[in-house]
């Protein structure tokens, strides 16, 4: 019985919204339970309407669940903070401002008490680590989509957050620009350890970054289905990545699910769980599509409170 | 030749022609009746002045330019000073007028685009006040405040507050949510947001009320000082009027046209400084 306790764990979030004029609330999704390790890179896999961007919104504090909890550090999340980094779709670069001045507005709230030479050495430290040095002094809109995106996300690590959430972030981008902020953002993760939550549509993105995939169903109702491995190990390269033995088990495994699965997981029927209620899944199901292993965490109630408990169950 | 492709010289070429054509029909057409006969007796006796009074000629007015540029700022009393003199004096009210206003209209105007419920308990009021015509202000400040001078300044003022104020509350309403998202993930506070955050977002929107104020200001005050008198460009106008110098009539609305088009570059000379490209 390994107890497991979660860096993020968000517990049985709902987001409803009211009925327009008595037809019955809308909810976009349910039950929504999932976890993140620190230092795990997690990725989330939907299609569109099934609430990726609110739980992104939720998990940043801009936005509130109907119902359910996030505890980071097992506090609650009750509203945005600088312990969370956003890097959002489109860049949200102040567009007033040098690529330099976005960044050490970003510095110096986190660091009042800085002097500015601290605030500026910290800035351009993460300038250079996403290779804009030179270009620091001008305005995003004299910047190109990847360019502004790589000031996005200095902005995003140089606060240095404890989760770095990432709404597609590369969502506007070309494949060749794509594929080398791809590669820059696997490096820095690499060297910082950096938690991280992102929100994408590729498929083959986010096995390239992912340490673990949730796949949604589709909304309304919707929810995470399950929790895919990806033990591809690191350092993880574009070209290499492919000819993994396992990279196509685990793609088809996922598109299988977008096809496919995510919609049948929606018809109530076929998704009807027998409820147990003295153990029941508290985290979706955790599949390794190379092994074939599904294993879920049971939550049962003990004596002195409840008990987190890892069992295969291996339903595939 | 290469210069003639240029369309600002070729623009320019065609302005100075429409100019001297313009010039050239107000010159011809608008002689003095030719004096073949000999003066009647009447014409004699009242030292051979012109039968019929006419609108001067751009030659004439041209010559009161020259004469009154080269000296602007003499003052032999009150019904006699240079135009430079009487534009200071009209520029004065606007300017003391429109930074009151700006001071009320631009906070105020903070609190109503960021407060939906003021923003819904005040436009009533503002959109009762704002049609008002500012001249029918004047006998009631006359009446409260006792003086012409402050009486024209607050004229000024009401007036040139409306625009500033309703393009202050637009633009900062209108700032992008993602800009306000970015400060809530950076826990900016209220005031940091506001000089941060709200304030060079919307600062082209109120830049641009700013600027159709100060025409509107500039509109106001020749109509203000023709009622109140005294000083001003608005008094010089009138004054000349009465004297039946038109000479000086339309050479004192030229600089009246020349000022107002100096104070709206001004304005949109500081909006270019804090416009931004998304």
């Amino acid at each position: 019985m390994n107890r497991k306790k979660y860096f993020l764990d968000a517990q049985g979030l709902v987001k409803q919204f009211p009925a327009p004029k008595g037809g019955q609330p809308l909810t976009v999704f349910e039950n929504l339970n999932f976890g993140i390790n620190k230092g795990e890179f997690v990725c989330i896999i939907g299609h569109s309407g099934c609430g990726k961007s609110t739980i992104m919104n939720i998990l940043a504090g801009l936005d509130q669940a109907s119902g359910g909890v996030v505890l980071m550090d097992n506090r609650e999340v009750a509203g945005p903070s600088l312990d969370r980094g956003v890097v959002f779709q489109n860049y949200s670069l102040l567009p007033w401002m040098s690529c330099l001045k976005n960044i050490t507005f970003a510095v110096k709230s986190r660091w009042p008490q800085w002097s500015s030479e601290q605030v500026y050495e910290h800035s351009m430290k993460y300038i250079e680590m996403v290779g804009l040095k030179g270009a620091e002094l001008r305005k995003p809109s004299q910047l190109s989509g990847g360019m502004r995106q790589r000031v996005s996300i200095a902005r995003a690590f140089a606060i240095e957050p404890k989760l770095l959430l990432l709404d597609e972030p590369f969502g506007a981008l070309d494949a060749l620009t794509r594929g080398m902020i791809q590669e820059e953002l696997i490096k820095i993760c690499e060297q910082t350890g950096q938690t991280v939550f992102m929100i994408t549509h590729d498929v083959d993105e986010a096995i390239l970054l992912a340490d673990r995939i949730f796949l949604m169903s589709n909304g309304p109702n919707a929810t995470i289905a399950e929790s895919v491995v990806i033990d591809i190990p690191r350092h993880r390269d574009r070209e290499q990545i492919i000819h993994h033995p396992n990279y196509y088990t685990i793609r088809n495994h996922l598109v299988d699910f977008l096809v496919k699965r995510s919609k049948e997981l929606n018809d109530p029927e076929v998704a009807a769980v027998p409820h147990d209620d003295n153990a029941r899944p508290a985290y979706p199901p955790e599949v390794n599509p190379a092994t074939g292993q599904v294993s879920q965490l049971i939550e049962t109630e003990t004596t002195e409170g409840s008990e987190l408990s890892r069992q295969v169950v291996n339903m595939q | 030749m290469d210069i003639f492709q240029n369309l600002n010289v070729r623009a320019a070429l065609l302005s100075v022609l429409i100019l001297v054509l313009f010039l050239t029909i107000w010159e011809q057409g608008n002689k003095a009746p030719d004096v073949d006969k000999p003066m009647t007796e009447y014409e004699r006796l009242m030292g051979g002045s012109e039968p019929q009074a006419r609108v001067p000629n751009p030659s004439e007015i041209g010559a009161l330019a020259v004469e009154e540029l080269s000296n602007p700022f003499y003052d032999k009393g009150p019904n006699d000073k240079g135009i430079g003199l009487q534009l200071l004096y009209s520029l004065k009210r606007v300017l003391l007028g429109y930074l009151l206003a700006a001071l009320v209209a631009i906070p105020v105007g903070f609190l109503i685009g960021m407060s939906p419920l003021m923003y819904k308990a005040l436009d009533p009021f503002i959109q009762v006040l704002k049609p008002i015509s500012p001249l029918a202000w004047m006998p009631l400040a006359l009446f409260i405040l006792k003086d012409s001078e402050v009486s024209s300044v607050f004229v000024i003022f009401i007036c040139s507050i409306w625009p500033m104020l309703i393009n202050t509350a637009f633009g900062v309403s209108a700032v992008k949510k993602d800009y306000l998202n970015v400060a809530r993930t950076h826990e900016l506070g209220p005031l940091r947001t506001a000089f941060l955050v709200v304030l060079p977002a919307a600062a082209p929107t109120i830049l641009t009320g700013m600027r159709i104020s100060i025409g509107i200001a500039w509109l106001v005050i020749v109509a203000a000082e023709m009622l109140v008198g005294g000083t001003g460009i608005g008094y010089y106008v009138w004054n000349e009027w009465n004297n039946l110098d038109l000479t000086s009539v339309v050479f004192s609305i030229l600089m009246i046209g020349v000022v107002g088009m100096l104070l709206d570059l001004m304005l949109a000379k500081a909006t270019r400084l804090v416009q931004y490209v998304e």
